[in-house]
């Protein structure tokens, strides 16, 4: 039967709201409820992948050890599922580690225009006997053509699927019914799409997703993910049983996890603040707002000009050291205005 | 004024940009261009600049072996290998620019005159030289720096096939050549590749773990370091720092290239094509001092 996979993300995207600070209690919990309720993988880890702990994006209260242990000591159906960016962890010291605690499934994401940094690490991972799937990030940042060149590299490596990104949650759903049918109709393999809802716009884009063809969907129990959050997987559930689409999902223990577990893991309920509307309108990662406001308060400058100049600059993620620089200079700017008008008489 | 001949291997961008290089220097000249591909822009430009070019690559050597004493190899890790012992018998300085780690890792502004008597060097990644010196120098106020992180940012554009089948080695290289420099207990090191446009300039991130960091000494040792680097480096800038943050110290570089072959914003590229000249630079002149006496 040819049903859509879905890529519980709430383990890994829903560490950048907690700042990468998952308990092993969180992730064993989490792990025992889950199981059972119809999910193809559970991906955990720091909210940037495998290795991505760093004074760049954020120190992980757990090491990739711990968190992929306790996971894998709870899951006896579901996938055990990683996320990693080249450059950031590397086959030796973190992508070999995993596998061997017992990692099923392996997500190499690269920026939407850079594929090609994603060759070794599927061809790894693949070589390795497990599932590989290749991510391409910020997809509102390119053309569908590009989309599809890019994808093509993906499938050529031996991803078994391709999944677009939506990082900033910047996209409307006209444009993801275009990306993803381009990438449906010119690869032979699953594609598939992850939401963020800066706009409002998880439930349905994920739903214009799976209308233009996409057979996999990523998102997370509460929307619990960076910024505004992720397409929430429970109501799209729902969504999905009232348009008459059959999923393997289990919308009633959904509920049940997203209401007696997720809750405990997070510190706020889950909401699009204006940083996380302005990162959307920015199309810039939402990951960075935490940093973002910090900078904004230190330099006395307005977080929402931050995100527009990281917008025009087209930062990606793991450009967290922009961030401090574009505040310096607007902060400059701004003394240099308050001067000339001291000036003027 | 006498000059030592040199080899340059691989005619892609870095080998490019090597040859104009070389034409500048008082101390080099170059004796042979060589690759594989015949239909190298890289060839078709050597040939009108003069410069005697071949298809044989290393070959060209072999069969020629009065035609340079250094050979600078730009082609890739793989054929490095190769490469390496042919040249090795041959008794040529050889000067690595892959990240095939054969010879022996050399950062000129730390560790140059011992890399002077060896036969291979090895000249790290280009996110290596670009940041080992700086956490040099923060080890040598702070010994006991705890941990040291590494970013570097580099244009999408100016990041070759090579690099990028490589991303891989790139970053466990630049890692394991920190901790092997300097001696630090624990480091990581991130690479990105940015895809704006116009292309960004070449921007590392140094942040060093360290318990009541003495700023001003670190900032006097790093300018210090700065300043020995850009006597070969000219674009090499120290951006932002060091500043401290609890017990976090950043410190932010940025490389402008000399525009030579590659655009400016290439500085990623030029900071090991000009460490590689500098060693060449080194060695020929102790080798012309050598024939004088």
């Amino acid at each position: 039967m040819n049903e859509i996979l879905f890529f519980d993300s709430t383990l890994r995207d829903g560490s950048h709201a907690v700042a990468h600070q998952l308990t092993v209690e969180n992730i064993r919990d989490y792990c025992a409820e889950i199981d059972s309720a119809g999910v193809y993988t559970v991906i955990v880890g720091h909210g940037n992948g495998l290795g991505a702990s760093s004074l760049q994006v954020g120190l992980s209260g757990l090491t990739d050890h711990q968190m992929l242990t306790t996971a894998r000591s709870q899951l006896k159906k579901t996938r055990l599922g990683v996320f990693l960016i080249p450059g950031f962890g590397t086959i030796k010291d973190d992508l070999a580690p995993a596998l061997e605690i017992g990692v099923d499934l392996v997500c190499v994401a690269a920026h939407c225009t850079e594929a090609d940094v994603t060759r070794q690490h599927i061809e790894y991972v693949r070589s390795k006997g497990k599932e590989a799937f290749g991510i391409l990030m910020m997809q509102h940042m390119t053309t569908k053509e590009r989309l599809l060149e890019e994808a093509l590299k993906m499938q050529e490596y031996g991803a078994l699927g391709v999944i677009l990104m939506d990082s900033a949650g910047a996209s409307l759903p006209d444009l993801v019914t275009e990306n993803i049918g381009r990438l449906v109709k010119g690869t032979n393999v699953k594609v598939g799409f992850h939401a963020h809802n800066n706009l409002g716009m998880a439930i349905a884009n994920s739903f214009a997703a799976i209308k233009a063809g996409a057979m996999i969907i990523d998102g997370t129990l509460r929307g619990f993910g960076a910024g505004a959050g992720n397409c929430q997987m429970e109501v799209l559930a729902g969504c999905l049983n009232k348009a008459g689409i059959e999923t393997e999902l289990d919308l009633y223990k959904l509920m049940d996890v997203s209401e007696h577990i997720a809750t405990t893991m997070m510190t706020k309920a889950q909401e699009i603040t204006s940083i996380g509307l302005i990162s959307g309108l920015a199309g810039v990662f939402s990951g960075f707002a935490t940093k973002v406001k910090v900078a904004a308060e230190r330099f006395g400058v307005d977080p929402r000009d931050i995100f527009m100049e990281l917008g025009k600059r087209k930062v990606v993620a793991g450009q967290e050291d922009f961030i401090t620089d574009v505040a310096i200079e607007l902060a400059e700017q701004k003394n240099e205005k308050a001067k000339n008008q001291d000036l003027s008489f | 004024m006498k000059k030592i001949k040199v080899g340059i291997l691989g005619t892609g961008n870095i080998g490019s940009d090597l040859l104009i290089k070389v034409q500048r220097s008082k101390f080099l000249e170059c004796g042979i261009f060589a690759g594989r591909n015949p239909r190298s822009e890289g060839i078709k430009r050597a040939k009108i600049l003069g410069v005697r070019t071949s298809c044989d690559s290393v070959e060209a050597i072999k069969n020629n072996p009065d035609c340079c004493d250094i050979v600078f190899d730009a082609t890739s890790a793989k054929v490095h290998f190769h490469n390496a012992s042919i040249l090795e018998k041959m008794g040529k300085y050889i000067i690595d620019l892959t990240p095939s780690q054969v010879g022996k890792m050399c950062v000129p502004v730390i560790n140059m005159a011992e890399c002077l008597d060896v036969k291979n060097v090895n000249l790290v990644t280009c996110g290596g030289q670009s940041v080992i010196p700086i956490a040099y120098a923060i080890m040598k106020v702070h010994p006991e720096t705890e941990y040291i992180e590494i970013v570097a940012s580099i244009s999408s554009k100016s990041a070759g096939p090579g690099t990028r089948v490589n991303i891989d080695e790139f970053t466990q290289t630049t890692r394991d050549s920190i901790l092997s420099f300097t001696g630090v207990p624990k480091a990581k090191a991130l690479i990105i590749l940015n895809p704006a446009e116009p292309p960004v300039l070449m921007h590392n991130t140094i942040y060093a773990t360290i318990k009541n960091p003495k700023i001003e000494r670190l900032s006097s040792e790093i300018k210090a370091m700065v300043k020995k680097i850009q006597q070969y480096v000219p674009g090499y800038k120290l951006k932002l720092g060091p500043v401290a943050e609890n017990n976090r110290v950043t410190t932010m570089i940025e490389v402008v290239g000399l525009g030579d072959y590659l655009p400016q914003y290439s500085g990623n590229l030029d900071i090991i094509t000009c460490a590689a000249v500098k060693i060449a630079e080194e060695y020929a002149n102790n080798k012309l001092l050598k024939i004088k006496v």
